[in-house]
């Protein structure tokens, strides 16, 4: 079932026409990324859906419901967690998650949600004294607190250390275990690359390709690398012999295969078959960054 | 009910904006009523500084404070900080803040004058005002006014700090005009045409007249009454969320 349907999105904004054309599905229970550079227009797409914003154009559902007429009965299925959105400096954290559970008529157990994004020990401290990577999270557990069906989460870890940056999507693979559809926003390509199930990548107000990663990283061919020193002398013809192989080059004592489809599997293999042992090995594979590159002409960051 | 509690809550944890808005207004009536002695001395009138004219002027001071400078502070910070557009995600709208917000603010002021009152009974045997009726709506009705013209500081200022700012270059010229540093009587005529029109001018007059024992002027309240629905119409207009 598709929690979500955007159909030819617009919105103008004065003098400058942030989204032109943007459709997508968003299927219940996935974690569904829109990946792009900055100024591409997700945010902004993001807030047509949410009903921050009244969209100009183009057809948008959320779990039945039209955005623009169903403001209300939107704000109990969708939760948001918003880039740059803050609270009062001197509100404590228990009292936030108590005050916005007292918004909603079916609130989530705020303690619990407060143990699940490892905030329990702060529940007396001020927002104002919270770290970036804890008001992250507590904005992630707001967003949550109305047992949403749908949890959009803008620009999540921009801004976090690489490890609160890893616990945070942890705590996203967590909420989407729980049933939870999950729209992430997002510029980051390994986020993308390590948490969603489909993305679209968004590029001035259009959509390039709509996939999974691994589907959008074979969209542009995705060439692979494999990169090893072997243990003992190796024929190129060995290598070459292989279909996925398809060009082999030496530098030094390295050898350099590139290729398509499961190329190290392959190449690992024959090299067990000749007694030879591949020292360190390197697999570089196209990325996301590569997918947007092709895709659009554009570098993602 | 929970926001408003919440609300309540936060600008109580504000310590110093309290202060000014009850701390410095009663601290002046007995400083001043206790240390300059023309203050407790009975005047041409026939009654003294701080029957009627210290209170109500200190209870202007209070409400400027409270509509020219916490207010459109506190709502041009949520607004900068984005917690209007945080609440804008929730079923409830970002105005129940607002309205919250006015309610507190409404509710120092009314704390503060009631403090002037008492401590003037208690510190120079003043009597409360006179005319408790026409008192309650003057106040009502001016700081409504008053805050009205808060919310348009409020709305037009880009930043928290620009509305500080703003604030500030309102509250203090109105506090002249209110004659808090120099009684309306005294001022220059051309001075007092001025304050005539300027809303603060005559809700102070009719602030200290209802003190006093007398029925508030009309043109006053019909300066005032104006003040709010221009004000207020301005600030419907032009408020932002975001």
């Amino acid at each position: 079932m598709k929690i979500i349907e955007v159909r030819n999105l617009r919105k103008q904004y004065p003098g400058h026409l942030a989204v032109e054309d943007v459709s997508f599905e968003v299927a219940e229970g996935e974690i569904f990324g829109i990946l792009g550079p900055n100024g591409a227009g997700k945010t902004t797409t993001v807030e047509c859906v949410a009903g921050l914003r009244r969209r100009d154009g183009g057809d948008v559902r959320v779990a039945g419901l039209d955005p623009r007429e169903d403001r209300d009965e939107l704000r109990r299925v969708l939760g948001m967690q918003l880039q740059s959105a803050a609270l009062p400096d001197k509100i404590k954290v228990w009292e936030a998650m108590d005050l916005y559970a007292s918004f909603y008529p079916d609130p989530a157990d705020w303690p619990e949600l407060l143990d699940r994004v490892s905030l329990s020990a702060k529940r007396e401290t001020l927002f104002k004294d919270l770290s970036g990577g804890q008001r992250q999270r507590l904005s992630v557990a707001m967003a949550l607190v109305g047992r949403p069906r749908v949890a959009v989460l803008d620009e999540l870890t921009t801004g976090l250390d690489p490890q609160a940056r890893r616990d945070t999507w942890e705590l996203v693979e967590q909420v989407r275990d729980t049933g939870v559809t999950i729209v992430l926003v997002t510029h980051f390509m390994e986020e993308a690359e390590r948490l969603c199930d489909r993305i679209a990548l968004i590029d001035a107000g259009k959509v390039a390709a709509t996939d999974t990663p691994a589907g959008l990283i074979a969209q542009v061919g995705g060439e692979q690398k494999v990169r090893f020193r072997p243990s003992a002398p190796v024929d190129d013809a060995v290598l070459l012999a292989l279909p996925e192989v398809r060009e082999v080059t030496r530098t030094g004592p390295q050898i350099v295969v590139r290729g398509t489809g499961n190329l190290a599997p392959a190449v690992t293999l024959a090299l067990a078959h000749h007694q030879v042992v591949p020292a360190d090995l390197r697999i570089e594979q196209a990325t996301l960054d590569d997918a947007f590159l092709a895709l659009t002409g554009r570098k993602l960051s | 009910m929970k926001l408003l509690a919440m609300e309540a809550k936060l600008h109580l944890r504000d310590w110093p904006t309290l202060m000014f808005s009850i701390g410095l207004p009663v601290g002046l009536l007995l400083i001043l009523g206790l240390s300059i002695p023309s203050f407790t001395e009975l005047q041409d009138t026939g009654e003294r500084i701080v029957d009627t004219h210290m209170p109500s002027t200190m209870a202007l001071l209070s409400l400027l404070t409270l509509s020219c400078s916490v207010l459109p502070a506190v709502l041009a910070t949520y607004r900068q900080q984005g917690v209007l557009r945080r609440l804008s995600t929730t079923p409830v709208h970002p105005a129940r803040v607002l309205g919250a917000q006015l309610l507190i603010n409404l509710a120092v002021g009314t704390v503060a004058t009631a403090v002037l009152i008492v401590a003037g009974w208690l510190a120079f045997g003043a009597a409360p005002p006179r005319q408790w009726g026409w008192f309650v709506l003057v106040f009502l009705l001016g700081t409504a006014a008053m805050m009205a013209l808060g919310l348009v500081i409020a709305a037009l200022a880009p930043s928290a700090k620009a509305a500080q700012g703003i604030g500030s270059l309102v509250m203090f010229p109105l506090m002249f005009l209110g004659g808090v540093w120099l009684p309306r009587e005294l001022m220059p005529e051309p001075v007092r045409v001025v304050s005539d029109f300027s809303v603060a001018g005559p809700f102070a007059q009719a602030l200290k007249d209802t003190w006093a024992g007398q029925p508030p002027q009309l043109i006053h309240l019909v300066v005032v009454a104006a003040g709010l629905v221009v004000f207020g119409a301005i600030a419907v207009r032009s408020f932002r969320w975001e």
